[in-house]
């Protein structure tokens, strides 16, 4: 055992050191697409009609007339000092902006994941073990039909059907202006409240997730169902569960110890490569229920070139990222084996 | 000669979209106690489906006749319960890749403690890894492999753990399918030597599925010859190799002794399709001693020679 727990920090250590050029390389190609894609941000908010001599003064204080290498070096100066400038749009410093709105990401994202990983580890599993069974075909519908669907558009119908037809649910926002909220310690209102002991606050929190996190987890659950059928499938049918059955392995533990353990060892990894796929999705999902977090945030940056912003963005879901995959390989190396050596 | 195991009339038919596909046909054979009994033909010819049709391995769409008669019982009436029991327990199966048959997330001695535990629950885990070692000790393994994940052992040693395996409740027979062609050549001979000393130590029996005749000729005391679902050939190993009468296994023999080789054989032509119903003898299109009733009358099984010998061949 001590020789793989070390084995294991090694591993960490590795991975943790290669973040830096990775993040490097990152921040470096999303300077140049912005630089190299048309548009600025002074002439986007400031329009067509703005006073030419305004905009280029504006222009010079922010350094965009400067030689390009200039700008880069600073750009990465500025972000391994902490400091990603200040928003053109807001005129609020970048990072203050996405401290205060990514734990409303954070908290839709992992309640989406959970609905996703609910629905579409459970299904796909129920799937897998009555291969081309009619509850397999129904569920593999259902999974064609989740990962198709438009997000914008499926928002929009649970929305008016939840909360304006049958009004069990709150329209948008994250918590009702008549509450107050509970103080701050990890910024998600569902956590605080809990630590608070404050139900009422809790539950209000609770139905504001709910309908944001059904739209996206129902959407990324298609893709679950997929990946753990095939993956369910293909660990019953291996020559292990084959052998265990033959040395009189009761069925439940065969299932559980030798199929769906395996079996869920490459879910896993897929599912920390969704969450790209959850980010983005997490930008149409905020905008549809008016979720203020990184999405609206993201949003917004991008619709008025809002370099600081974008790059603010970037380095942060670069982070993330980054620090999910980490998270998860060292998960698969925990549960798997054959990764630890 | 006591029987450990006797099939009577097997037939194994897999439902498939196109028809029935009659993997096993007619199959009657009788293991008797403490013998190897080889069973031997191409690939698809049926050998590996009737290995696992006694454990009653089978896939759902695999519909199964006649009888498996193993301890007094009729397996094929036995419950999935009953028939678990039997399993690792009086009847023991080992395969042909040993690399895949681990499980790859638990340590050798999880799959120890599992097995005992899954036969009698009431077994502690230190008890059930002191019988490990004593199992793995007569495999030849040291124990210190017992902490060790699949993936850290060789081939070789895999294939002693999964042997280990099966003797820890020291069943009456092990059905060994191509136990060693995934192996070279030196680890074969090993582990057949191995299983011989193990099955006379435990007094147990071995059905050993293989394609190689050669090894065949070296450990079984029977043979049995599968074509295309049916036994072509019964007999004791030593006149069947000697004056084979099938000719399929006459086509066999000469293969290995044209190529002097025990690895690869041929036998011109194609096994025939084992899709829907067939007249006459399966063996018709490939056989170089054919003649017109071959094509039309099915050749049933006759006592042949001397020694008794049940071929089914319009020759004899
Ligand atoms: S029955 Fe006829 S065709 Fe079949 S093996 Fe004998 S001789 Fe050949």
């Amino acid at each position: 055992m001590g020789g793989s727990t070390a084995s294991l920090r090694a591993y960490v250590i590795t991975r943790v050191i290669l973040m830096v050029p990775m993040l490097v390389l990152l921040l470096t190609f999303t300077f140049i697409i912005l630089r190299v894609a048309p548009g600025d941000p002074v002439s986007t908010i400031y329009g067509e009609r703005g006073n030419p001599q305004v905009i280029d003064r504006i222009k010079t204080e922010l350094g965009l007339y400067d030689p390009l290498y200039v700008q880069y070096f600073r750009y990465l100066h500025d972000v391994f000092t902490g400091h990603m400038g200040t928003s053109i749009l807001t005129q609020r410093p970048v990072i203050d902006e996405i401290w205060s709105r990514m734990p409303a990401t954070i908290e839709l994202t992992l309640s989406s994941m959970l609905v996703a990983s609910v629905l579409g580890i459970g299904l796909g599993t129920f799937a897998g073990t009555r291969r081309d069974r009619l509850p397999d075909f129904g569920t593999r519908l259902y999974g064609a039909l989740a990962y198709n669907i438009p997000i914008f558009w499926f928002g929009l119908i649970l929305k008016l059907v939840f909360a304006v037809w049958l009004g069990w649910l709150p329209v948008s926002g994250r918590f009702s202006p008549r509450l107050s909220t509970p103080p701050t310690v990890t910024g998600l209102y569902t956590i605080d409240s809990l630590l608070a002991l404050n139900l009422p606050a809790f539950a209000d929190a609770v139905a504001h997730l709910i309908l944001p996190s059904l739209t996206l987890g129902i959407v990324l659950s298609g893709f679950f169902v997929r990946i753990t059928r095939v993956n369910v499938i293909h660990a019953m049918g291996s020559d292990y569960v084959e052998a265990a059955r033959a040395r009189g392995i009761p069925e439940r533990s065969v299932f559980f110890r030798h199929g769906l353990k395996n079996a869920l060892v490459p879910v896993i990894t897929t599912m920390g490569l969704t969450f790209a796929l959850l980010f983005s999705g997490a930008i149409l999902t905020e905008t549809v229920f008016s979720f203020e977090g990184m999405g609206r945030f993201v949003y917004l940056a991008l619709s008025y070139r809002d370099y600081p912003a974008i790059q603010g963005a970037v380095v942060y879901y670069g982070i993330l990222m980054v620090i999910i995959s980490l998270m998860v390989d060292i998960l698969n190396a925990f549960v798997d084996p054959r990764i630890r050596y | 000669m006591t029987a450990v195991l006797e099939l009577e009339h097997l037939s194994v038919t897999y439902e498939t979209t196109q028809g029935g596909v009659h993997a096993v046909q007619d199959v009657d054979l009788t293991i008797a106690s403490g013998s190897i009994m080889g069973l031997v033909g191409e690939s698809g010819c049926g050998k590996s489906t009737l290995g696992r049709a006694i454990l009653r391995l089978l896939p759902d769409n695999a519909d199964m006749q006649g009888s498996v008669r193993f301890a007094g019982r009729d397996l094929l009436s036995l419950s999935a319960k009953q028939v678990r029991d039997l399993r690792g327990r009086n009847l023991a199966m080992i395969f042909q890749d040993p690399m895949t048959r681990l499980n790859p997330l638990m340590r050798i001695r999880d799959h120890f403690i599992e097995t005992i535990r899954a036969h009698d629950p009431e077994v502690r885990p230190e008890d059930a890894l002191e019988r490990a070692k004593k199992v793995l000790a007569d495999v030849r393994v040291p124990s210190d492999r017992l902490g060790m994940y699949p993936h850290e052992l060789s081939g070789g040693m895999r294939q002693r753990i999964m042997i280990a395996l099966c003797l820890l409740f020291n069943p009456a027979l092990l059905i060994a399918d191509e136990p060693t062609t995934a192996l070279d050549v030196i680890l074969e001979a090993q582990i057949l030597q191995l299983l011989q000393s193990i099955m006379h130590e435990y007094d147990m029996a071995v059905l050993l599925i293989t394609h190689n005749l050669g090894l065949v000729a070296e450990f079984a005391d029977r043979v049995a010859v599968m074509y295309a679902g049916r036994i072509a050939e019964e007999g004791a190993t030593v006149p069947l190799f000697r004056e084979p009468r099938h000719p399929y296994t006459q086509g066999l023999l000469r293969s290995v002794i044209d190529l002097e080789t025990t690895k690869l054989y041929s036998v011109p032509g194609e096994p025939p399709s084992l899709l829907g119903d067939s007249i006459g003898c399966p063996f018709f299109p490939r056989c170089e001693k054919r003649m017109s009733v071959c094509e039309t009358v099915f050749p049933e099984i006759r006592l042949v020679g001397e020694d008794r010998r049940k071929v089914a061949c319009h020759l004899y």
